[in-house]
């Protein structure tokens, strides 16, 4: 215990030594690491521990990403990769059985996701498995003052997004990685703790350095697993997640908070098909119905933490006539579907094929099929996604509110711009540990995902409030998107992913 | 600081107000730069070839002509001076730091030279060490930021220069990663190594000839240097009025991103002049390009606007001719 401790005072020395350092490969440093100097001198290894040129701690949906995507292409493909997930089936073959309900994680992807699974070649892996497209969708609330129907053809498009259960995500990835060239190891383990020291020069260490030579002299950075290895990379990337292990011990700081709100997660059942995700916000909440294929579907209710304990336990037949009640006319009743004023035919422009669409009623849920999951939400926002060899990918760079969808795209689009840095960086012949790469791809995505983020947090704050104005200009809201057509185009393009930024893309 | 004749008319400009100390040794011009950081004096000492840091060595023989520069011989320079440019030697790979426009343009020359190059040798461009197994030089590498990327895409290179302090900079950065500390530098001029036959598959001279006394000699060394069909790749600044205004103005008075002087207009080349003198020690130029900043984005794009930064690229003819 005091050897962990000591070797996160040590980290700690480190950090601070990192946040310090401006992002420029200088050649003297100012040596003051000499806590972490003791500790390494305390564990006597003899041998060098591996030495890869990337380690990807975590193994979920974003972190195997990042290796498909590296594995993809001609210029990263012979990177020597590690793996580090605590998870012990990770890496084990694992046949997902398709006679079983779907799994409640579900996640909705973007065409622009999509198109990045099939360029790192899962996607064809993921069509094998269950999945539902959907090129409808119906976005409402409680007051009934207005609704907005978008279609997959008002953007000339077959689908609007993808539902696929996590598990699928991952494991297709991770098929494609294991098919692939790349080298690459798994260590089932957690990380512990991270070290990196200032550049020095390597002078009088001979021809082949040794790995732990390297790591002393700033070329690599070294990772303790909590099985007693050591692992030893060029770079290492954080996709483990909102409570990111790397992110602290690189010392990022965060900002966000928490909403005080929870997410009930279940999968549900219907006696028709469904091919349109619904979406209503409520007083405490926006429940969201998506399409997962096979009369199923997948349901995320957001309410605040006492009602989601209650209906968590609550007995299956009123859970079912509880959400059967929020879908449909609970809280509020049906909004009107009102015709396109013609007059106006010169503002709507265009008028695209979902705006003639009348209000629909969602279908009704029949049976429960999974357990109820409750998470808690929140907003998490890294202050750098990069820092001396450490770059954030995926969640532990931002965690956002489910309700556009949008979590996942962001760390897919963050898996795609870093790899994509990655290739650019060896290509110009770059140590890809070093800052102005890692630079380039903070450049792309930060702005992307903080205009995202606020886009999300300011729907979630805005449907949060129930004050007479601001229902009235929530509905104004629902008609302007659904009636003004070029309007609505650009938010299914953003929405899809297709553009980065809201404006001025 | 410290001059012995043949001092350059530049210098002597720049420098007319500074009391000259006697000093048998001639400092690097470069260290005239780093002079300039400490010194008190509001001359800005900075004749230097910054960023570029290459000159010919003259013989002593030569005659001091306009454009003539000192050569850098062995130094016994006092303790104050080797301290204060061991504290600047970082300033090379400082990218927020004098050579931060070098820093910028870097990307962008190297992804022309990947490519010209890849095409040269009928190398895969998707292979990451494209260049394994060629021998590369880098003529006026200055710090080493060319040296160091073509050694990670696979080349044996040599980097040659004739300022040492910018050749011992070099050594030390290369050395701290494997995979560049087989780089050899040496501070050596061109013609040097011609006389000692050397050759080599490619030959880069990137922002090199600006600050060479005799452009058309320089490229004959080039030439000399590069094997029979093998490249050769030269960039400089045209030398037109938008160069004027954009390297000469911008750059050193109003952005102040290099120090006052570091540039002559005179001494630019057009890439006529450049394709002419190329073609007269045996190098057919093929192809040309030209940087263009791009002030928003702060970034160097490729471009074929050749008025202001250009790059060249030859190959050398079979038949050679004696130089």
């Amino acid at each position: 215990m005091n050897r962990v401790l000591v070797r996160k005072l040590s980290s700690n020395v480190c950090e601070t030594k990192i946040l310090r350092r401006t992002c420029s490969t200088d050649v003297t440093h100012k040596v003051s690491t000499s806590g972490s100097n003791e500790s390494f001198a305390k564990k006597n290894s003899t041998d060098d521990g591996p030495q890869h040129d990337i380690a990807i701690v975590g193994g979920g949906m974003v972190g195997i990403a990042l290796a498909a995507s590296l594995a993809s292409k001609p210029l990263t493909k012979h990177l020597n990769v590690a793996i580090i997930d605590n998870n012990p089936l990770l890496g084990r073959k694992n046949i997902i059985e398709k006679g079983n309900p779907p799994d409640p994680r579900v996640s909705t992807v973007t065409p622009a996701t999509i198109s990045f699974l099939k360029d790192t070649g899962a996607w064809k892996y993921i069509e094998e498995q269950r999945h539902a497209y959907f090129d409808k969708m119906q976005v409402w609330d409680y007051s009934g003052l207005g609704y907005t129907r978008y279609n997959a053809n008002d953007v000339h498009q077959d689908v609007l997004g993808c539902v696929v259960e996590n598990k699928v995500l991952q494991s297709s990835q991770l098929s494609c990685v294991q098919e692939s060239d790349l080298q690459k190891t798994i260590y089932p383990a957690r990380l512990n703790a991270m070290d990196m020291l200032p550049s020095s020069s390597l002078t009088g260490l001979g021809e082949v350095p040794s790995t732990t030579d390297l790591f002393m002299r700033g070329r690599l950075a070294k990772l303790e697993l909590s099985d007693g290895n050591s692992v030893y990379a060029k770079l290492v990337v954080g996709a483990d997640g909102s409570k990111s292990q790397v992110r602290e011990l690189a010392g990022i700081k965060t900002t966000g908070w928490n909403y005080s709100q929870n997410a009930i997660i279940c999968t549900v059942e219907h006696t028709v098909e469904n091919y349109t995700a619904w979406q209503r916000f409520l007083p405490n909440g926006p429940i969201a119905l998506l399409p997962i294929g096979d009369k199923f579907s997948n349901i995320v209710w957001t309410m605040d933490p006492k009602e989601a304990s209650d209906r968590k336990s609550m007995n299956e037949a009123d859970f079912i006539k509880a959400v059967n009640d929020a879908l449909d006319s609970g809280y509020g009743p049906h909004p009107e579907t009102t015709s396109s004023r013609d007059s106006l035919s010169w503002l709507t422009g265009n008028v695209t094929i979902s705006t003639k669409e009348r209000f629909k009623t969602p279908p009704k849920v029949v049976r429960l099929s999974s357990e109820r999951m409750m998470f808690p939400l929140s907003l998490r926002h890294a202050k750098d996604y990069v820092s001396k060899r450490v770059a954030l990918v995926g969640d532990s760079a931002h965690t956002v509110h489910p309700l556009a969808g949008q979590g996942v795209n962001l760390g897919f689009a963050d898996a795609c711009a870093l790899s994509k840095a990655i290739a650019e960086g060896i290509a110009l012949g770059t140590d890809i540990g070093e800052a102005n790469l890692l630079k380039r791809y903070e450049a792309e995505r930060k702005p992307a995902n903080m205009a995202m983020m606020a886009v999300l947090d300011g729907i979630q704050k805005m449907y949060s409030v129930d004050f007479g104005p601001l229902n009235a200009l929530r509905a104004a809201a629902f008609h302007g998107a659904h009636y003004i057509s070029p309007l609505k185009k650009r938010i299914i393009s953003y929405a899809s992913g297709e553009q980065a930024l809201p404006l001025f893309s | 600081m410290l001059f012995s004749k043949p001092m350059n008319q530049l210098q002597r400009l720049l420098l007319s107000a500074r009391r000259v100390s006697s000093s048998p040794i001639t400092p690097p011009p470069s260290c005239l730069l780093h002079k300039r950081l400490f010194s008190t004096s509001d001359t800005d000492a900075s004749a230097a070839s910054l960023p570029s840091s290459h000159q010919t060595v003259q013989t002593l023989e030569s005659k001091a002509s306009s454009k003539s520069r000192n050569t850098s011989s062995t130094t016994s320079l006092n303790q104050d001076e080797l301290a204060k440019f061991s504290a600047i030697a970082d300033t090379w790979w400082h990218s927020e730091g004098p050579f931060k426009p070098l820093h910028l343009m870097n990307p962008t020359r190297l992804a022309f030279i990947r490519s010209t190059l890849c095409r040269h040798f009928s190398k895969d461009p998707s292979s990451a060490r494209p260049f394994k197994g060629l021998r590369f030089i880098d003529v006026g590498c200055g710090g080493g930021l060319l040296s160091e990327p073509l050694a990670r895409m696979g080349a044996t290179v040599t980097g040659v220069d004739a300022v040492d302090k910018n050749v011992k900079i070099a050594r030390l950065h290369a050395d701290m990663d494997p995979v560049t500390s087989t780089i050899e530098y040496q501070c050596t001029t061109a013609e040097k190594l011609v006389d000692e036959g050397r050759t080599f598959d490619a030959v880069l001279a990137l922002e090199v000839i600006e600050h060479v006394a005799n452009p058309a000699e320089f490229c004959k060394s080039l030439s000399a240097l590069t094997i029979p069909n093998g490249a050769t790749l030269l960039s400089t600044i045209n030398r037109s009025m938008r160069a004027y205004a954009s390297a000469i103005v911008a750059a050193e008075y109003i952005l102040r991103w290099l120090p006052k002087g570091t540039h002559q207009w005179s001494s630019f080349l057009t890439p006529e002049e450049v394709t002419m003198i190329l073609q007269r020690a045996s190098i057919d130029v093929k192809e040309m390009a030209g940087f263009v900043f791009n002030p928003i984005t702060g970034r160097w794009l490729l471009s074929d606007d050749i008025s202001v930064n250009f790059i060249a690229y030859g190959t050398k003819r079979k038949d050679l001719e004696s130089i």
